[in-house]
């Protein structure tokens, strides 16, 4: 056996869970191959309109990703691409992979179309769900990652007409396919799922009659760049509907088809169109949900279901629809379907089939070429505490292939996979990685500004609204601008080189792109620009796409105008811009993890084992939190227990990790790297850490109900109570009785606690097995058993386990009459009221946040939701990151959630901290504030106006003058608004810069 | 009084008789509305050109070359060949009479064979009576797509497909196969219909915005199938969403695609 090690990984498959895998592999300081069997990346996740529960543009928010995957120095791209072979072991695995032609040479094309312009056949254009076509060489979409066209073998007919045309050299029609053998340390397999094939489902006629649609079919037809340019059409005869309806479940949680679990994210993404397609139709558009359960139980889905209903008025309809007929005159559909036992039709325009997840395609043949075991599904097999490893060591797994799931969970997962990656050569850090260069920068202070614009179409976002070339023709004619173009997309990777090379013609020494929002793409351009050797901050962005085309979508004249006066405005504030420098800081490679449950005992091994030092503090006496109080699984046979002891063993034998138990975290000060905080233990002693990084894993607590007689009467219990009694023998109840959603989803906590329906299923089960006769009742809203959970759910069901619907117009009551505790609900099936008289009525308690978290958060100054858990930087696609760098969450501390779901954080959190702790040195913002330390007064008004104590008062001379802690100031700039003898002045933003703003703005220049 | 159809007779320079400069009062006496234009070669004869002369009011048009080994300019008459072929299945989908369309064979000493071919075109052109281009209705369906013929043989693509026709049927494609005709012929009448309801398409709503309904009718063609052509000639910018009435939307042309 060879102790050899391979500082690489392999990624295999390059949708949004193996991206983000990649891309914290490789800022980690491992080399990376992200191997997709397709000519680009992106995956499905590319093909989506818009993504829950934040109605964010799909590709607005991947397209940096894509973009900072492509440029990365660490990330080799391998498209066209499968395995064919594996040899080796963990640490040191050799794959083979057969990369299928492009009949393009990559290094040569730059993406420009004029081949597919010129290209005499069509083909059916998958990427658009076949609405549309494309030609026989292509790329997938405009944004496509690499952006190279590929010839479509079997479409081309062979003319060379892509050979006549392309400018570049760039067609290779004798270009072979290849073979290759990569040798990396671990592998993550990301191959993502097939969506669901609706013709299978026949009475549903998708693929008979042309207004059924699948939901993928739908994103596109919601797209703005997709083949109906956002409008929603009906296929038959490009009629916008007014009455549309989504049939959820299809090919999940189908017995008939085999299909038995549920696919997750179907509830959500029904609604979501339902409320996009109203968004996107000019005229009233009636849409109708036929639903088995709406299964909204992730972080603030319930908030997003309650608006869907109230305001944005989508008709739900609990039902089993049977089958759909056409009336062949109209191209309209009959619902058929069951409520309550009724037999009911109605008539809608168009439908729309939420389409489950399936395994990805030929699966079972990478899976045995690797050696790795599937489930009965034909996912990936894993387990509860394990849910990134599979069967053979060394090869980790995220994303959809290892159950159905959404992308936030996708992407949680891949960074928690990308942990268990690099722990398994650890010690090859930085062994194989490039470190990014970028050329000596130009001194530009004796030029006079040379400003280039740089107007982005944005497919037809910005380009369909507002005029782009008038606004070209505009910016060029402003003062100092020596140069302006439109650009399709100015964030696609050919247009990066492009910028660089007008820089580099016209000597620009200003860069502005007016585009889309500078959240998203401002850290991109900059790049550009640094990487033609400006100062990033000689580079400014004004968003003519949210603030022009799409507020004002339906004026285009006005639009128009008003993107001129943005770009007006901002080439004003340009011309005056300096260079500003970046600090650097250095790293203290040590973590404090606050949180000793699961989540925060797995994050503080998964560092430790990264080999950095770890400080985990736990205010309980003992390690193990919530986990403590689980003695069985609904999934997989497990023993809680035991794992617990196992881990807990585990934290206590690394010596990286101190442990510090009775230990509360009282003052958290410093910064990314470089924090230092104080634990107070209960014996009294104190202590002071410094650590580069802090994760939040602080967990959760169950409700207390107050309702249903609970604490008034000994049968009234919470689950976690029933659990105990059931794992200490003590529980003998025969007629028993649960009640879900106890303190969840009312007024005043809207949102699911995710795991009560669990929980349940769970325990009704260990009833039934220890006492198959006891009777069981479960009351519910919906049953929430999403993923592999339904198959319990139905488990249940067949063992007699009885699942009653209710209302909140109709909740179960619930009283003592003269010592008998009786049940009254109403049984929606047969129209009556029933009355039950239980010996044990368990509370599906709702789990709440912890009560500490408002105190931690405004220690490490992050925010809350609503409900008072910790909220993340971004919903979707940063899920266990905090706007503030270098501190990060995870476990229930985020929202409620199963213990596989908390471990794979728990990784995920560890990975992210990873991509800091792995760096000597850290590169900070440039724009800070600056004090003139002769213009200031000392008089200290600065001070405690900075939220993030980024001003230190430091006696300079004698004089007392305020002093800016470059690392700590996020640069807003509060400070220097206060200032009464104007000393502080905030970079990239000062008086002069905004004034000049305001005045272009205000000032019509006659161009 | 007897009708007497306007042919234009293609010619090429080596398959027309000396004498027909002169005057060649037994190849064209008595056909006082024949007129012969001149090129080097029958492989000249632009399909555009050829729907243009129709549009113009020609009855008739015949395409005179040279016998298959004869031509001056190695190929020229096969090349002639797959374009009227390519013509013919064009005009097919208009409803315009093919067989208004004639390609010829002679060379320049077989005066009798020609004045054959003449008159033999001239009586098939005469029974089929006057075109219907020239009833004077600008907006008749046929001139609707006949304009839209013109419009695909002017399209890069179709030019592109003929053009290559002979070396990828009769020697090999860029990837050294040898595309068979069968193939070929199947790509190009795909591509010709395609091509041409999309120009026709583009003719109607040129003057006024459609509904994909209002255009189906018009093309008779299933609205579900008018969507996709809509789809496809907005991604190229042959058309543009104009506006929408109530659940309707509405395409226009745009000039210069």
């Amino acid at each position: 056996m060879s102790n050899k090690k391979v500082g690489a990984v392999l990624v295999v498959g390059g949708g949004v869970a193996g991206i983000q895998a990649s891309l914290d592999l490789a800022d980690s300081g491992f080399r990376v191959y992200l191997l997709d069997q397709s000519p680009s990346i992106g995956g499905v996740m590319a093909q989506l309109d818009k993504t829950f529960p934040t109605n964010d543009c799909s590709m607005c928010i991947l397209s940096p990703k894509l973009v900072a995957t492509g440029r990365h120095p660490n990330i080799t791209i391998v498209t066209n691409a499968e395995i064919t072979g594996l040899d080796g072991e963990a640490g040191d695995f050799k794959v083979k992979i057969k990369k299928r032609s492009r009949y393009v040479i990559e290094e040569k094309c730059n993406g420009c179309g004029i081949c597919a312009q010129k290209c005499p056949v069509e083909a059916v254009d998958r990427f658009n769900e076949g609405l549309s076509n494309r030609n026989a060489v292509f790329v997938e979409y405009p944004q496509a990652v690499p952006l190279k066209y590929m010839i479509d073998r079997e479409k081309c007919i062979g003319c060379g007409t892509c050979y006549e045309v392309c400018k570049a050299g760039a067609i290779k029609y004798d270009q072979k396919d290849s073979e290759t053998t990569l040798n990396v340390g671990s592998i993550i397999l990301a191959p993502g799922f097939e969506p669901f094939d609706a013709r299978l489902k026949s009475e549903y006629g998708y693929g008979r009659f042309k207004n059924v649609v699948t939901s993928i079919e739908f994103e596109r037809i919601l797209s703005a760049s997709g083949p109906y340019g956002g409008l929603v059409l009906r296929p038959s005869d490009g009629e916008i509907p007014k009455k549309i309806a989504f049939i959820q479940c299809v090919g999940s949680r189908d017995y008939q088809l085999g299909n038995t679990y549920c696919s997750a994210a179907c509830c959500m993404y029904g609604m979501k169109e339902a409320v996009i397609a109203k968004e996107h139709t000019p005229s009233p558009l009636d849409a109708t949900i036929f639903y088995m359960d709406m299964r909204a139980y992730g972080k603030e889905f319930d908030a997003y279901y309650e608006r869907a209903q109230g305001e944005w008025g989508i008709r739900f309809v609990r039902s089993r629809v049977a089958g759909v007929t056409e009336d062949p005159r109209t191209g309209n559909l009959v619902i058929h379907y069951v409520e309550n036992e009724t037999p009911k039709t109605e008539e809608f325009d168009m439908i729309v089939l939420s389409i489950g997840m399936h395994p990805p395609k030929n699966i079972e043949k990478l899976a045995s070429t690797l050696g790795v075991q599937l489930n009965k599904y034909k996912f990936c097999q894993t387990n509860t505490f394990a849910p990134t490893e599979t069967s053979k060591p060394g090869i980790f797994v995220c994303g959809a292939f290892s159950a159905p799931k959404d992308i936030p969970e996708s992407v949680a997962q891949a960074s928690g996979a990308a942990a268990k990656a690099m722990e398994v050569i650890a010690s090859e850090r930085g062994t194989l990685v490039t470190a990014k260069e970028y050329p000596p920068e130009r001194d530009v202070s004796k030029e006079e500004p040379r400003i280039g614009v740089f107007v982005c179409h944005c497919g037809i976002n910005i380009g369909g609204v507002v005029n782009v070339p008038e606004v070209v023709e505009y910016a060029k004619k402003l003062p100092h601008v020596v140069y302006a173009e439109a650009n399709v997309y100015t964030c696609s990777q050919d247009t990066q080189k492009l910028i660089k090379e007008k820089i580099q013609q016209n000597n620009l020494n200003r860069v502005i792109v007016a585009s889309c929002t500078p959240r998203t793409h401002e850290p991109l351009f900059r790049e550009t620009v640094q990487e033609s050797g400006l100062n990033p901050y000689l580079f400014e962005m004004t968003n003519i796409r949210d603030q022009c085309s799409w507020v004002h979508m339906h004026e285009p004249k006005e639009a128009t105008e008003k993107a001129k006066d943005l770009v007006r405005s901002i080439v004003a504030k340009a011309a005056l811009l300096k260079p500003l420098k970046k600090p650097r800081i250095n790293v203290t490679p040590v973590g404090l993890v606050i949180g000793g449950g699961v989540s925060g005992m797995t994050a503080a091994l998964e560092l430790a084992r990264q080999g950095f030092e770890v400080h985990l503090v736990e205010r309980e006496k003992e390690l193990g939190g919530h986990l403590r109080s689980i003695h069985y699984l609904l999934e997989g046979n497990e023993n809680p227990q035991e794992r617990l002891k196992a881990l807990i063993n585990a934290v206590n034998e690394n010596s990286k990790i101190h442990v510090y138990t009775e230990t509360q975290v009282t003052e958290v000060s410093g910064f990314v790297g470089n924090f230092k905080s104080k634990l107070h233990q209960n014996n009294g002693e104190e202590k002071e850490i410094e650590h580069g990084v802090v994760i939040v894993a602080t967990g959760a607590v169950e409700y207390k109900p107050t309702e249903y007689l609970y604490g008034k009467d000994p049968r009234v219990m919470t689950q976690h109570e029933l659990e105990e009694k059931i794992a200490n023998g003590q529980f003998k109840a025969k007629n028993i009785v649960m009640i879900q959603c106890v303190g969840a989803r009312n007024d005043e906590r809207p949102n699911c606690a995710r795991v009560c329906c669990g929980q349940a299923i769970k325990n009704a089960l260990k009833i039934k097995e220890k006492d198959p006769d006891a009777e069981v009742y479960v009351l519910y809203k919906d049953m929430r058993a999403y993923g592999f959970k339904e198959d319990h759910y139905r488990e249940a069901a067949t063992k007699g386990v009885l699942f009653v619907n209710y209302s909140d117009e109709r909740k179960p009551q619930v009283v003592n009459d003269n010592g008998t505790l009786k049940v009254t609900f109403y049984e929606p099936i047969i129209g009556k009221e029933i009355e039950i008289e239980p010996d044990a009525l368990v509370l599906s308690a709702a789990t709440i946040p912890n009560p500490d978290n408002k105190r931690l958060a405004e220690m490490l100054k992050v925010p809350l939701t609503k409900d008072g858990f910790f909220l993340e930087a971004h919903m979707k696609l940063r899920p266990v990151d905090f706007a503030t760098d270098g501190v990060f969450l995870c476990g229930m501390a985020h929202s409620p959630k199963y213990i596989d779901e908390s471990i794979a954080q728990a990784c995920a959190a560890a990975a992210r901290a990873t991509t800091i702790l792995a760096k000597d040195t850290l590169e900070m913002e440039g724009i800070i504030a600056n004090v003139s330390e002769d213009l200031c007064s000392g008089c200290r008004i600065c001070e405690p106006i900075c939220p993030y104590g980024a001003i230190e008062m430091k006696d300079k001379n004698g004089k007392l003058v305020a002093h800016v802690i470059e690392a700590l100031c996020k640069g807003c700039g509060a400070c220097g608004t206060a200032c009464p003898t104007k000393a502080i002045t905030m970079g990239h933003f000062t008086n002069e810069e905004i004034l000049a703003q305001v005045r272009a703005a205000l000032v019509e220049v006659k161009a | 009084m007897i009708f007497r159809p306007k042919i234009v007779a293609f010619m090429c320079h080596w398959s027309l008789p000396p004498e027909i400069d002169v005057s060649t009062p037994s190849l064209i006496r008595g056909y006082p509305k024949i007129r012969i234009v001149k090129t080097m070669c029958a492989g000249r004869i632009d399909p555009a050109i050829v729907m243009e002369t129709f549009l113009k009011g020609a009855d008739g048009v015949l395409v005179v070359g040279c016998h298959s080994p004869d031509c001056h300019y190695v190929d020229g008459n096969t090349q002639a060949e797959r374009k009227v072929k390519m013509l013919k299945r064009l005009i097919r989908l208009t409803g315009f009479d093919p067989e208004r369309l004639r390609l010829e064979w002679a060379n320049a000493s077989e005066i009798e064979n020609l004045a054959r071919i003449i008159n033999h075109f001239r009586n098939q052109v005469a029974s089929l009576g006057a075109s219907p281009l020239t009833s004077g209705e600008s907006n008749s369906d046929v001139v609707i797509n006949i304009k839209a013929a013109k419009a695909v043989a002017e399209n890069f693509t179709l030019r592109l497909l003929v053009g290559r026709e002979k070396e990828m049927t009769e020697n090999a494609n860029v990837y050294g196969d040898k595309v068979s005709q069968e193939e070929f012929d199947r790509l190009l009448e795909e591509t010709l219909e395609a091509e041409f309801i999309r120009h026709k398409i583009h003719q109607l709503i040129t003057e006024k915005p459609m509904s994909v309904k209002e255009i189906a009718a018009e093309t008779h063609m299933e609205p579900s199938q008018t969507l996709c052509h809509i789809v496809n000639m907005r991604r190229k910018n042959m058309i543009t969403l104009d506006h929408v009435k109530g659940t309707t939307p509405l395409y226009k042309a745009l000039e210069a695609h």
